[in-house]
């Protein structure tokens, strides 16, 4: 059996391109950047090409771009980095309740160190109120989080907008795009961004690199210390093949982006405007404001892990917010969030799209859903189709 | 006392996959997401065994919490001499909940009331080769669905209920008051 692979939004497999930039940097171009000689020199060249690629991708300065090993990382240091390099300023946060967990994570432990966070609310779609953000700025507010695109529904924040509000009042603008990088045009200049996490695994390259965009003038409290690598901001050993990877995977998204985005959403439509023929089933997110790459149902009287195995035996490879599929057992904050219940967010299911999915695969989901779906409501006690 | 094991000293258990328990990729060659769950949990999921209503149902169990995402109906129809000639189940839930489901059906069918009432959360367990230590309550609410089943005939046919059923009852219902209430937010 051919297996459809549908969890894009999860992780990406590496370009073939991707790959054989990476090649030589293993054991042929190997040096540590910091060395003087030959071998150390050949690599720091390759390092800042990759930035200067990487960071004009967002109308960034490279220098303004420093990698990390994870969009966790950079999500982290930019939080713990930003209240402790200016705690003099003061001591409140403010993200939106659908961030990624490790931004909620890294703000209930600045809670724990005294720190204040507030979680500002989102509207049935996902989407931020920028007025809110506004409303909750404090003379203490040192730092705004708030996501370009949701990795689990797919909507894109007014991020503009709230950058330009922070910017107003002399506050710290971060935004996680690890979902959007590659994905939508960002322009950190226009946009009034002063701190940026993107992720390369998400857009095709290798996993264990990310980066973090500072801007210029904005202070910030290194993690990791060390050599001093990462204009002293991130201490540790380049890894150097992941970046040189990272930067082809850019250099391919620039090029492709519009094309691709064109015939992702057509994908994605078709597929909507298929699924949700389905009795019960809804969707999730904001219907035009969303990524081109990302579906999100949820379906009444469905369980999500069950829906997910049944698909995976069919070789279709999706993901849910259910709680039985989670460690926790709880069910998606997210989708709880925009105001669905625990037993409607248990019954979701995200369909993410990316650079080598066809249409055929696409007709083949829309041809097997239908069916798993009235097969797993025969079997419980609501929902029945007679 | 509880037997105090070094973990300095203690023999690290050495951990080999073990390929009866794993799928693989061709291509791949890796466990996937699908090893979480023994091949007898995926068998009974994909074809589950007894699933529907019984009309005419002699007792019914009904445990579960939507809101938590389990919610499992059994339906047991008992002859003359108290053996569970037949049995059904319907259930909303994860890969676990429906295999539990079904593999108890298979235990009690033909047993006795007293020989079913016999069965455990152990045996649910053993009969699919193992669950994932998460999923542990699924087998206990396979279990629970059949002493209410069970409680629900006696109590319908004006039966003695032995004691030690009873009070498995009265645990079960108490347990759903408390998820009950911790859920009424959400109940509509």
């Amino acid at each position: 059996m051919k297996k459809i692979y549908l969890d894009y939004a999860a992780t990406t497999p590496v370009d073939k391109r991707v790959v054989k930039a990476m090649e030589p940097f293993f054991s042929e171009k190997f040096g540590n950047t910091m060395s003087l000689h030959y071998f150390g020199q050949e690599t720091k060249l390759a390092l800042e090409q990759s930035r200067k690629t990487i960071a004009d991708l967002i109308n960034a300065e490279p220098n303004e771009i420093i990698f990390t090993a994870s969009a966790t990382e950079s999500n982290n240091l930019a939080f713990k980095g930003i209240v402790f390099g200016n705690k003099s300023k003061g001591n409140h946060i403010i993200i939106s309740s659908i961030e990624h967990s490790c931004i909620v994570e890294s703000a209930k432990w600045l809670q724990s160190q005294g720190f204040k966070v507030t979680k500002l609310p989102v509207d049935k779609y996902g989407l931020v109120n920028p007025r809110d953000i506004e409303k909750a700025i404090t003379k203490k507010t040192v730092l705004v989080s708030v996501m370009h695109a949701s990795n689990e529904i797919g909507t894109v924040e007014p991020i503009a907008k709230i950058g330009e509000i922070c910017r107003k009042k002399g506050i710290y603008f971060h935004t996680d795009a690890s979902q959007s990088f590659g994905k939508i045009p960002i322009d950190v200049k226009k946009m009034n961004i002063d701190l940026l996490t993107a992720s390369s695994h998400k857009m095709y390259g290798p996993k264990g690199v990310a980066l973090l965009y500072i801007r210029n003038g904005v202070k910030i409290e290194p993690i990791l210390h060390g050599g001093g690598q990462e204009n002293g901001q991130r201490s540790s050993t380049v890894n150097i093949p992941a970046i040189v990877g990272f930067a082809k995977a850019v250099k391919i998204c620039k090029k492709e982006m519009t094309k691709e985005n064109k015939r992702l959403s057509k994908l994605r439509d078709k597929l909507i405007k298929s699924i949700l023929k389905i009795k019960n089933s809804h969707l999730n997110g904001h219907p035009q404001k969303r990524l081109a790459n990302n579906a999100n149902f949820w379906f009444d009287f469905i369980e999500g892990e069950s829906l997910v195995m049944h698909l995976d035996l069919k070789g279709i490879a999706c993901s849910t917010g259910s709680a039985c599929s989670s460690f926790k057992l709880e069910p998606s904050y997210v989708l709880l969030a925009t105001g669905l219940k625990p037993h409607q967010a248990h019954g979701s299911l995200r369909v993410s799209l990316g650079r080598f999915t066809t249409e055929k695969e696409i007709n083949q989901l829309i041809k097997v859903l239908p069916k798993i779906v009235k097969h797993i409501r025969q079997i419980s006690p609501y929902g029945k189709e007679n | 006392m509880a037997k105090k094991i070094n973990p300095h000293t203690k023999k690290a258990k050495r951990i080999t996959p073990n390929k009866k328990h794993t799928r693989t990729f061709s291509g791949v060659g890796v466990n996937t997401c699908a090893s979480l769950y023994t091949p007898k949990v995926m068998e009974t999921f994909k074809n589950p065994h007894n699933y529907g209503k019984i009309k005419n149902a002699d007792g019914i169990g009904k445990v579960g919490n939507i809101v938590c995402g389990d919610v499992m109906w059994l339906y047991i129809k008992v002859d003359k001499k108290d053996i569970i000639k037949n049995i059904k189940f319907e259930t909303f839930g994860c890969v676990a909940a429906i295999s539990t489901s079904s593999i108890i059906t298979d235990l009690v069918k033909g047993k006795t009331i007293k020989e079913a009432l016999k069965i455990t959360k152990d045996d649910v367990i053993k009969s699919l080769g193992g669950l994932p230590k998460i999923k542990y309550h699924c087998s206990v609410l396979a279990v629970d669905a059949l002493i209410e089943a069970v409680y629900d005939y006696f109590s319908k046919n004006k039966k003695e209920i032995p004691v030690d059923l009873k009070k498995k009852h009265e645990i079960i219902q108490k347990s759903k008051d408390i998820i009950e209430k911790k859920y009424e937010k959400w109940e509509k």
